[in-house]
């Protein structure tokens, strides 16, 4: 963990409500920054970069913050993630550059994801415009969906020039961002400032739009000379166990944190999370830093297999949450107000068959137990948007196991007008922020390579024949 | 957008930002790879004589973690063949016309020799020529470099026999290993040159091996002085270079300055430019992390100019050279007292021991009863008793903590040679003392 980071987190009862929700960590000084930034090596062709899904020229902007250059940092940041202030709060910076990082063999690696965060910061706080868009080119895209694969794709899109309309069902743009990164790691005005930075770029955005609702595909394909879909997943899926009408979307849960008055939320005492992922993690911390008593985690497999990331069960512990590892809840019963009195829970046990590398679990018989809790949330991954599924599905677009595909080079899917990218793409791999907006990258550059520079070579046969 | 291109003498550079005459400079490959990746300009690594080699070559200084605050090398001229050097210099200016390509030049101390190595060389279509009066190794001890530029004499000679024959614009680059720098500048002027440089490389030994002691750089069991750069030199070149930018006979004969000595940032370049440098020349710099931070040289200076609305480097060329003066032109009524920012003070309490060791006294450490229930000692400044020196600012490790703020010294604005001036008596010590009192200058 980062060790000079002040703790703030053993008495959390005597936080107030805001505080417990400001940032885990603190903006680093200018002083703090400047000397991190003079530690970097500045190595050429360097492992950090490779390790950054968006090729961020990260020993140029941390030099650049070593000059004081802090405004052409950002630019530098900025020009291969428009997001980067998100990213550089959300990023598993452990798994990305700062685990490539070579200082990190002989001392420790360069704090890469917060140094970021001071350029992205300095850049929003002093509203700098860095980027100029080219003459409008004559072309239309709709963008479905703006988390950060829509929006990077807009970005880039409104940059060349294009004339780029996003449709957001929701009522704030920003996607996960907005609505599903815990206000702890990344504050909802961070969002919501990276999507004015994309709308100067001459992006409109129309909130409350949801397709198939509001709009249908067709009438994009259309009126559009490209689409691209970064629609996400959707709300957790159901338990399907009695009584499962009381459970709480831990995606809805956390959405509620970061756009309502933390005052008028409200909470249980033991409250339990079903589910081992990230989001799973960010509903128990937030459930402690909200004030409940006990917050356990069920998993019904071990601790080896869970989906989250290291850094964050070990954030999890910190913050105080328990681990009920081989144990999966079977029902839940309700009081005579109809409200969750407890839930019972089986032991599991490890098989050794395994999928995906993970090992499977069976109940072990006559384990049965009772656990007192007055709030369950699921946290157990993301239904599908199926409707949409089978609208793209009868346009000849491939669906797999309720992901878009797309051609990985160009994330365009069968139908030549139709891009895709984000979370909804993301059948292997590890869905992340820093991946949805390099999925929106590549297919910015693609929709601009199949239509302006095909323009281009056609004028010049035309001109040549 | 700014304007960062130059006209240096008639030599037309699309931004300040110049290779010096150096090892980065010593091929086309290296000289065209920095033209593509920004540098305005370059001086050929110097050809001339012909030169052997030895290794090692370079010796350094590390401080505290930090790689190369100083470099020396022992390094001679181009040890290439000419004509390589020659094929490759045209080849360089065909391929990049719009920029900068000099050649830097160093023969033996004959007429002949220089008017021809400059006519040869002219044949390349380079854009001018940087005559090397400064190199202070090996060359030296030939009659050549520093040997050169170390005597007034033979600096205006051998400027003059190159002026003859040159067609293109012609720089005289300096050495620092001379007592006034302003006296071999003026008299490469009266020899007719069109432009100056400096400064070049310092004398220097970098070190001795504690274990075998050698000296560092190690040839063989032997070592010797070599020349010093790297930003360990800058305010040693900011210094001859505003002493030379300032020189009425300098500026009367209008001729531009290309500024070197330990530029490594575009705040450094900055520095340069404002003490009346119109292009910068980089080394070491170079030698360490490569051709790359030149990008960040022209976004930071570009953001730079930006903030201070500056549309071209014209506007700020030697800014700040009115603001160079000299000890007996300084306001005596002029205070200032050091200001300790409580709240950002980390009680590491360097300023005390700094002020009460090495200065003046006039800090002192008061505890301070904590919450906690312990003591800490907290530095408080006696403003009254403070000279203004600076030194605990300097020490202070917190940014903006102790600040030194102008203050009210109820003393005469008089500067000393108006004082001596007016009242010659008080370079007498009892006249001094009574000067002192009337003066409110209280020193104890």
């Amino acid at each position: 963990m980062v060790e000079h980071v002040k703790s703030n987190r053993n008495k959390i009862w005597e936080l107030s409500l805001e505080d417990r929700f400001k940032e885990v960590y603190p903006p680093l000084s200018d002083k703090e920054a400047q000397t991190e930034a003079m530690r970097c090596l500045y190595c050429y062709d360097a492992p950090c970069i490779k390790a950054c899904p968006t090729d961020i020229d990260i020993p140029t902007f941390i030099r650049k913050i070593a000059t004081a250059n802090v405004k052409g940092s950002a630019k530098t940041i900025l020009e291969s993630n428009l997001l980067g202030g998100s990213c550089a709060r959300v990023c598993p910076t452990q798994e990305l550059c700062e685990g490539a990082c070579v200082m990190g063999s002989e001392h420790k690696p360069i704090m890469i994801g917060r140094l970021q965060r001071y350029a992205c910061d300095y850049s929003a706080s002093h509203n700098i415009q860095h980027f100029k868009p080219l003459p409008n080119n004559g072309f239309k895209v709709a963008i479905v969906g703006t988390g950060p694969a829509g929006l990077a794709c807009a970005g880039e899109l409104a940059k060349l020039g294009f004339d780029v309309t996003c449709f957001e069902k929701n009522s704030l743009a920003g996607g996960l961002s907005t609505y599903g990164i815990v206000v702890f790691r990344e504050p909802v005005e961070v969002s919501l400032a990276e999507v004015k930075q994309i709308e100067a770029l001459g992006v409109k955005i129309e909130t409350n739009k949801a397709l198939g609702k509001d709009f249908t595909l067709n009438q994009l394909i259309k009126n559009y000379d490209a689409v691209f879909l970064g629609i996400g997943l959707g709300n957790v899926p159901q338990l399907n166990i009695p009584n499962d009408k009381v459970v709480i979307d831990g995606l809805e849960f956390i959405a509620a944190t970061k756009i309502k008055d933390l005052n008028t939320l409200k909470i249980g005492k033991r409250i339990c999370i079903v589910g081992a992922g990230n989001t799973a993690i960010d509903c128990a911390t937030i459930a402690k830093r909200l004030g409940a008593q006990r917050v356990t985690i069920l998993y019904r497999r071990s601790e080896a297999e869970m989906p989250c990331y290291y850094f964050e069960y070990e954030f999890a512990l910190s913050e105080g949450v328990g681990f009920m590892f081989l144990t999966q809840p079977i029902s839940i019963n309700l009081d005579f107000n109809g409200q969750i009195e407890s839930l019972n829970c089986v032991r599991m046990d490890l098989q050794n068959e395994s999928i995906n590398g993970r090992r499977i679990s069976r109940p072990v018989p006559n384990s049965e137990f009772n656990l007192p809790c007055d709030m369950l949330i699921t946290a157990i991954g993301q239904n599908k948007h199926h409707d949409i599924l089978d609208n793209l599905n009868q346009l000849g677009i491939d669906i797999e196991s309720g992901y878009i595909m797309v051609d990985k080079h160009t994330n365009q899917t069968k139908h030549p007008k139709i891009y895709a990218g984000g979370d909804c793409i993301r059948l292997k791999g590890e869905a992340s922020t820093v991946a949805a907006v390099q999925d929106g990258k590549i297919a910015a550059k693609a929709i601009y390579e199949n239509l302006v520079s095909a323009k281009v070579k056609k004028v010049e046969v035309k001109n040549n024949g | 957008m700014v304007d960062l291109s130059i006209d240096f003498c008639g030599i037309k550079s699309p931004n300040p930002f110049w290779l010096a005459s150096a090892p980065p400079a010593n091929s086309a490959y290296q000289v065209q790879k920095a033209f593509e990746q920004g540098w305005g300009g370059a001086v050929w690594k110097t050809i001339g004589a012909p030169v052997l080699n030895v290794s090692n070559r370079y010796g350094t200084i590390d401080y505290k973690g930090a790689k190369i605050i100083g470099l020396n090398n022992v390094e001679l001229i181009s040890d290439r063949p000419i004509n390589t050097n020659l094929k490759e210099i045209s080849e360089v200016k065909r391929n990049f016309p719009n920029h900068a390509v000099i050649v830097s030049v160093m023969v033996e101390s004959k007429k002949e020799a220089w008017q021809e190595i400059i006519k040869r060389t002219q044949e390349t279509n380079c854009d001018g020529f940087e005559l090397n009066f400064g190199c202070p190794h090996g060359m030296s001890e030939r009659g050549m470099g520093s040997a050169m530029g170390q005597d007034p004499q033979y600096t205006q000679m051998v400027t003059q026999w190159v002026m003859e024959v040159a067609t293109k614009p012609v720089i005289v680059k300096l050495t620092p290993n001379i007592t006034d720098i302003v006296v071999p500048a003026r008299a490469a002027v009266a020899g007719g040159t069109n432009a100056l440089s400096l400064i070049n490389t310092i004398n220097s030994i970098m070190g001795v091996d504690l274990n075998t002691f050698e000296l560092r750089p190690n040839v063989g069991g032997k070592g010797g002085h070599g020349g010093y750069a790297g930003m360990a030199v800058k305010p040693i070149a900011l210094h001859m270079l505003s002493s030379v930018a300032n020189d009425s006979i300098i500026q009367q004969a209008k001729v531009p300055i290309s500024g070197i000595g330990g530029i490594e940032t575009w705040q450094d370049v900055a520095e340069f430019m404002l003490l009346g440098a119109t292009s910068v020349q980089v080394c070491t710099a170079v030698m360490h992390w490569g051709f790359r931070i030149v990008e960040d040289m022209i976004d930071g200076l570009s953001n730079w100019m930006e903030s201070k609305n500056f549309n071209t480097v014209y506007d700020f060329i030697g800014k700040s050279l009115p603001r160079i003066s000299s000890f007996g032109d300084f306001d005596l009524g002029f205070k200032s007292a050091a200001k300790i920012n409580q709240d950002k003070c980390i009680q590491c309490n360097l300023c005390f021991i700094a002020c009460n060791d090495a200065a003046h006294q006039c800090i002192d450490l008061q505890s301070m009863q904590m919450d906690e229930g312990f003591q800490k000692m907290f530095p408080v400044v006696r403003e009254n008793d403070c000279v203004g020196c600076a030194l605990c600012a300097s020490v202070c490790p917190v940014n903006d903590c102790i600040s030194m703020v102008e203050v009210e010294s109820h003393r005469p604005h008089i500067t000393w040679n108006e004082l001596i001036k007016s009242k010659p008596e008080v370079l007498e010590w009892d006249k001094m003392e009574e000067y002192r009192q009337k003066s409110n200058i209280h020193i104890h």
